[in-house]
């Protein structure tokens, strides 16, 4: 079980991701966009963070940077969604501190997958 | 806590981002060129195709695939937005609402045909738009003893959370593997960074696996990694160079394929990394100053609105003990609890508010389409659109709202060849203005257009029977003949209008919601129609009366004056039912009669003056008791058909008042007026 923060405007796609993770065992906080995903990041410890990068009021991008000068995040697995295919904006984020990546649309097997591969219980 | 369908959820969303969609998509008509509108019309695209697919909306992700490549090229300066790609990109919406609402039966060659007119518009700037899908994995390329796979990682990938352990437990999941660790860069203990990562690996793997499933286990640090994989059989024995990082991590490896399209990155071109515009703010975002917001159904806010309008009805009957008795303290809670009550009930009331831009923005759509097909071109002006109303009445006052809209283009606003030989500007203009005055909003559609003919009017009028020919009448009062049921003065009678139905429809909504409806007309220069509506449906000040032994709201909005009637009144009469207020006269209505009520009339009885717009009519009751605060219960679907009464409230002392309905007893007493004056006639 591991405590993980989602970031997206979209609620029907923060709401996939809590009804897929949430029955495998995680808890699931969400958060509409990168100020209010950084203000529950300073709250709480996570294990994992998955974020959307085009958010309005602080988009995923800069949002990463911030977690990533968090001493608490050092080490803590970020995720994004990324509907690009341009290869620029993975570099851009994995170079502002992501982990890794998940291409949208994704299926829920898709996302269990990443969560198992950045999660250890 | 309640679980939502997260399809449910997906249908919401859509239809907010088709809204907003469509509004982009009409600005953009405009002004082709601009990049904000493009950007935001590319993300709706994308989030309705990304979230379609994931919620089993396969047809809407297909089909939308097709515009949002479309918008990607556009927004890539590969081809060019125009009027054509706007109204065809109009249609796709429109068909992806009916493709969400209604998949079943929407026919499929409607969305064939849309694809079909879109893609002969861009065609001609580009190369074919890539068919929708995704993209087939690579033949994978087996090995059958297995692989030899050398690892080593930027230091700094720890930082950035990636763990190698976990890795090389995925590496072992897919089959038995023998790893050797390289401690060789790893330093003495006093100059170790434990946050850098110096280990590099060897694994031998034994699997039939394909290299695409090993390269897949490191599809998140492919960049930041060194990563050679040999089949065993071709494996050099096992030598134990320190893998050099300097190399680029692009290097062409032999045997290699690519890397899985959809999941794992392309083979990093590292020396010419493109720079990276930071990114956008969200152009087609409303609201976005408006910080985070919360998503609510609605029903549960007209739950919440229930609840505290119990609250203030309990907080009523607390205040009433509370003031009848003598103690002090209670008699402080009371007063505190009362303020408590107020409060909550004005923040209730303006969570619901919403602004009247959701509403206006709908009909630039209808105005655009219908500016087309009548060939007459119109200018939409919107004004006070953050003007706000409880969210039941914008939504009860879109119909109405459309009515007036094709009346104004298809009625009001002349053909561009007439609007020339008047030395009006070819474009006519129409404004849907929304303004608060007091506790009350003015809705106006206004165009400027040929105005009224109220000789026809009053010609239809006569030939329809409802006036004598000759009858002496206003102009305004002639063109209250246009809410007449089944009155049309159209020449031709087209698609849109003209068939007589809407004004009394428009005029019945407007009433049904305690609002007004007023016309007005200069002719040559246009007409115009002023909704006066009040801001919630919810709550209204009402005034207490009492009539034999029950008690009855009457909304303080209609009242104009309260009088007596005298006894000289009632002989001046002569037992008909007219009352003069000031030199005019005003037929009432007895409540008494009305209502049956029992027992003795007051010997005092009073005349309550109300109108409806410019009718005027007084209402005979025995008591007036004061002003009330009313929160309106609406009447259970067994009494729909009660006409007299508009709802329901509680009491302060628990016991339930009946809210008359003014407009229909203005009417009623129009009607028995008319009567009265009849045989008089005769």
């Amino acid at each position: 079980m591991a405590n993980i923060l989602t970031v997206d405007d979209s609620p029907s796609v923060r709401q996939m991701i809590k009804l897929v993770l949430g029955p495998a065992g995680h808890n699931v906080v969400e958060a509409g966009d990168g100020s209010e995903g950084l203000a529950k990041a300073k709250a709480q410890a996570f294990d994992l963070v998955i974020t959307d990068l085009n958010m309005p009021v602080m988009n995923g991008m800069q949002m990463i940077k911030a977690l990533r000068g968090l001493p608490s995040f050092m080490g803590v697995p970020i995720v994004f969604l990324t509907t690009e295919s341009d290869d620029a904006v993975k570099q851009e984020a994995k170079a502002a501190g992501a982990t890794g990546w998940i291409t949208k649309p994704f299926k829920p097997e898709q996302l269990l997958a990443v969560v198992a591969k950045l999660v250890r219980s | 806590m309640i679980e939502l369908d997260p399809a449910e959820t997906f249908r919401q969303e859509a239809a907010d981002l088709l809204d907003s969609l469509e509004t982009i998509l009409l600005d953009l008509g405009q002004t082709p060129q601009d990049r904000d509108l493009i950007d935001a019309a590319f993300r709706a695209l994308h989030t309705i195709k990304g979230s379609g697919s994931m919620f089993g909306f396969d047809r809407v992700a297909a089909f939308t695939h097709d515009f949002e490549t479309a918008f990607d090229l556009i927004r890539k300066g590969k081809i060019d937005a125009n009027r054509d790609i706007v109204t065809v990109s109009l249609a796709a919406k429109d068909y992806i609402r009916t493709l969400i609402d209604d998949p079943d039966s929407t026919d499929p060659i409607i969305g064939e045909a849309i694809v079909e007119e879109l893609h002969r518009l861009i065609d001609g700037g580009t190369e074919a738009v890539p068919a929708g899908g995704i993209e087939p994995a690579p033949e994978p390329a087996a090995a059958s003893a297995g692989w030899r796979i050398e690892i080593a990682f930027e230091p700094g990938i720890l930082r950035n959370g990636t763990n190698p352990l976990v890795l090389l437990d995925d590496l072992r999941a897919l089959g038995p593997c023998e790893v050797e660790a390289d401690l060789g860069k790893v330093p003495e203990l006093d100059a170790l960074d434990p946050e850098s990562c110096l280990i590099s690996w060897v694994v031998t793997l034994q699997s039939a696996c394909s290299r695409d499933e090993i390269e897949d286990v490191f599809m998140f640090v492919r960049d930041e990694m060194k990563l050679v994989v040999t089949p065993l059989d071709e494996a050099a024995p096992i030598s134990f160079p320190p893998l050099d990082m300097s190399l680029p991590a692009d290097e062409p490896e032999p045997g290699m394929t690519a890397p899985n399209a959809a999941l794992a990155p392309k083979a990093a071109t590292a020396p010419e990394r493109p720079a990276i515009a930071s990114e956008k703010a969200e152009p087609g975002r409303r609201n976005e100053d408006k910080g985070s917001t919360v998503r609510v159904q609605a029903e549960r806010l007209d739950e919440l609105m229930d609840r505290v309008g119990e609250l203030v009805i309990a907080q009523a009957r607390l205040s009433q003990i509370a003031h009848s008795g003598t103690d002090l303290a209670i008699k402080a809670i009371a007063e505190e609890i009362e303020r408590l009550a107020s409060g909550l009930r004005d923040t209730t009331m303006g969570v619901r508010m919403v602004p009247m831009g959701s509403l206006f923005g709908r009909f630039r759509r209808l105005v655009h389409d219908l500016s087309r097909d009548l060939g007459k071109p119109v200018d939409f002006v919107t004004v006070g659109e953050e003007t706000e109303m409880d969210k039941t009445m914008i939504e009860r006052l879109a119909d109405p709202l459309v009515h007036l809209i094709r009346n104004a283009i298809d009625h009001g606003i002349e053909s561009a060849d007439r609007r020339s030989q008047t030395a009006k500007s070819a474009t006519g203009r129409i404004e849907l203005a929304a303004r608060y005055v007091g506790a009350q909003v003015l809705v106006t559609v206004q165009d400027d257009g040929a105005g009224l003919d109220t000789a026809r009017i009053r010609a239809k009028a006569e030939e329809n029977g409802l006036i004598q020919p000759g009858a002496s009448l206003s102009e305004h009062e002639i063109h209250q003949f246009l809410f007449h049921p089944g009155f049309s003065t159209a020449k031709t009678i087209s698609a849109l209008s003209g068939r007589g139905v809407g004004m009394d429809v428009v005029k019945r909504t407007i009433e049904a919601m305690r609002g007004t409806i007023d016309l007005t007309t200069i002719p040559g220069h246009g007409s115009s129609v002023t909704l006066r509506l009040p801001l919630t449906l919810a709550i209204i000040d009402g005034l207490l009366i009492r009539v034999g032994e029950g008690r009855y709201i009457i909304p303080l909005s209609a009242v104009e004056e309260c009088i007596e009637l005298t006894a000289a009144d009632e002989a001046r009469a002569k037992g008909r039912s007219f009352l003069s207020v000031r030199g005019e006269l005003v037929p009432f209505l007895r409540l008494r009669d009305l209502f049956e009520a029992e027992g003795e009339a007051d010997p005092h009885q009073k005349v309550i003056v109300t109108s409806i717009g410019d009718t005027r009519i007084g209402l005979v009751v025995d008591q007036i008791i004061g002003s009330h605060q009313t929160v309106i219960k609406s009447l259970s679907k067994l009494h729909s058909d009660v006409t007299m009464f508009s709802g329901a409230t509680i009491l302060g002392d628990g016991s339930a008042a009946l809210i008359l309905d003014v407009a229909q007893l203005v009417t009623l007493g129009q009607v028995r007026a008319e009567s009265d004056r009849t045989p008089e006639a005769a």
